[in-house]
């Protein structure tokens, strides 16, 4: 069975404005809209594709978190992945455990792709896909924005500073998503009545063994500096001036 | 005292300068002995720019034929081994540290602090989440390594004058084979380069064409600016993914930062806020760009922009 392991992390939605909570101990998530991670989000939809393009045979959507990730990996299911697995945890987990995590699955699974967001747009670490290539000793083609795959080897298209980078890497690999790779699917209604039915298995972390014990302590959270809104001008000529009387232009 | 190493990053010609702001970051570690690892086929170009930066003590080389090319894959293992004899490890938090670094946490087993904006202590750091919209400040525990990526824009270059010296290094680590570069296309023009640009222009969705940006461009020119854009605008494909700004783009730190036709998402404006200077011209005087924006102006930028180039000219 040829597999696909997908990421489906659980975030505040990309629309809401998070607040840091007054006494500085988090961010105020009370009654917040969650979400997919929409990069993971695009990797489910990639998933998906490699698996209609015949590459694949099975798409499984993996969630770490307490119970609540349920309702992201029912939507994940809606949109056509074809089980999935959550790694129940209670307490907040670093990249690294995170990692830790998938490596187990991994190699209980066996998959020839594994696929994450190439960050996450709470904590934006963009970490734990580079993290479990590296614990897998496997290739890493992260940033990607096009991913073909041809038998035993993937040549992906990656976004870098420079501009697209194209690498080929053999299988089994880990890649992550950036926003250009694909458009995700909507999800409709009798898919998300389908999605009910199929298998959704709950693994315990404990069960697996990992340490979870954090290593960067979180201090403190606080809302940043904000800038000062500036003048408003009313012509061309004004603006011109104004960038003059600041020096900085000539 | 901190040893910090910290990973070049280079074209295989040039040092990038998001290296040289990486050194000031580096310094502001209370005690901080720093050293600069090339890796490359023939570093000796790469490594003589590295040593001439004020606060660099040592420039150490890797040369090997697998270092052609920045494959994580290949320069993780060699990193990870050199990296025994420091307390500290950084890179520019570019799409070449964002890939090789976590790559080199892991194999260290050693979590790593992504965007490091400010240095607070010897192991106190505080970072960017949930696109700018909150700052954490962080602790690494006694003994544990520490793996960053930094901010670049948050941290001026390192100055010129050092002359620090240069070593080569081996490294035992078996470099795979998995992992093969084909190439890199890239819009590379005689532009400034909107990471290290002093000016930047940006064009967003409002221009309503690849075509149509040529008025970013041609004001661009007049300013010796670097052009940027919106997510918008690069997925609209009116320019190259290269060019976006924001919290999945470039983090950029311009002296002046022009806003064209870019309402200013939080994820657009986080890859601004340390611009010095920040410009907006936008026909809905309700955009959010106005908010932090130092000059704004309201109208069409079709009839807007050549006017300012009528004002430039006409000094």
């Amino acid at each position: 069975m040829r597999r696909v392991l997908v990421g489906v992390k659980r975030v505040v939605d990309y629309n809401v404005r998070i607040r840091v909570k007054p006494d500085g101990t988090g961010v105020a998530l009370d009654g917040v809209k969650m979400s997919i991670n929409p990069f993971d989000e695009i990797g489910l939809e990639e998933a998906l594709r490699i698996k209609e393009r015949g590459h694949a045979d099975e798409v499984v959507a993996v969630s770490i978190g307490p119970d609540d990730v349920q309702q992201q990996l029912r939507t994940a299911l809606a949109m056509g992945a074809d089980r999935a697995i959550q790694v129940r945890t209670t307490s907040a987990i670093e990249p690294l455990q995170a990692a830790r995590i998938f490596l187990q699955l991994v190699e209980k699974e066996q998959p020839s792709v594994v696929i994450l967001g190439k960050q996450a747009i709470d904590d934006d670490n963009s970490q734990t896909g580079q993290m479990l290539a590296a614990l897998w000793d496997r290739p890493q083609a992260t940033f990607a924005s096009k991913i073909e795959i041809n038998g035993a080897v993937a040549v992906v298209t990656r976004e870098v500073d420079a501009g697209l980078e194209k690498i080929e890497v053999d299988l089994p690999a880990v890649f992550t998503t950036d926003l250009r790779l694909n458009e995700p699917r909507y999800v409709k209604l009798p898919e998300i009545m389908k999605a009910k039915k199929k298998p959704l298995d709950v693994l315990d972390v404990a069960a697996l063994g990992i340490d979870l014990t954090e290593t960067l302590k979180v201090v403190k959270y606080e809302p940043p500096s904000q800038r000062t809104r500036g003048v408003m001008v009313k012509s061309a000529a004004e603006l011109v001036a104004q960038l003059r009387a600041k020096g900085i232009l000539q | 005292m901190s040893t910090v190493l910290i990973v070049a990053e280079h074209d295989g010609h040039r040092l990038s300068a998001a290296t040289a702001r990486t050194v000031t970051c580096a310094n502001q570690i209370p005690g901080a002995a720093v050293t600069i690892v090339v890796l490359a086929a023939e570093p000796a170009a790469v490594a003589k720019e590295a040593a001439a930066l004020a606060g660099v003590q040592r420039v150490l080389t890797i040369t090997q034929a697998g270092n052609t090319h920045t494959l994580a894959a290949v320069l993780a293992p060699q990193i990870a081994e050199l990296a025994a004899g420091f307390t500290h490890l950084l890179a520019a938090s570019t799409t070449f540290g964002k890939d090789v670094m976590p790559r080199v946490a892991a194999l260290l087993n050693t979590s790593q602090i992504s965007d490091l904006m400010a240095v607070e202590g010897e192991r106190r750091f505080r970072r960017p989440i949930y696109a700018g919209n909150a700052i954490v400040t962080i602790e690494v525990p006694p003994g544990a390594k520490v793996v960053a990526t930094v901010r670049a824009a948050s941290f001026v270059a390192a100055a010129q004058g050092g002359s620090a010296a240069i070593e080569s290094a081996t490294v035992k680590a078996v470099l795979p084979r998995h992992t093969r570069f084909i190439g890199v296309e890239s819009g590379a023009t005689d532009r400034p380069d909107l990471q290290s640009a002093a000016r930047v222009v940006s064009g967003g969705r409002a221009l309503g064409s690849a075509e149509n940006f040529k008025h970013i461009y041609s004001l661009a020119d007049k300013l010796g600016a670097a052009v940027g854009a919106s997510r918008a605008a690069v997925d609209a494909g009116y320019v190259p993914n290269e060019l976006q700004v924001g919290q999945t783009g470039k983090i950029i730190a311009p002296e002046l930062y022009v806003a064209v036709g870019i309402s200013g998402a939080i994820q657009h404006l986080t890859g601004i806020k340390d611009a010095r200077t920040i410009v907006a011209i936008n026909k809905d005087a309700e955009a959010p760009i106005f908010e932090v924006a130092d000059i704004g102006l309201v109208g069409d930028l079709f009839a807007v922009l050549p006017e300012i180039e009528l004002a430039l000219a006409g000094k």
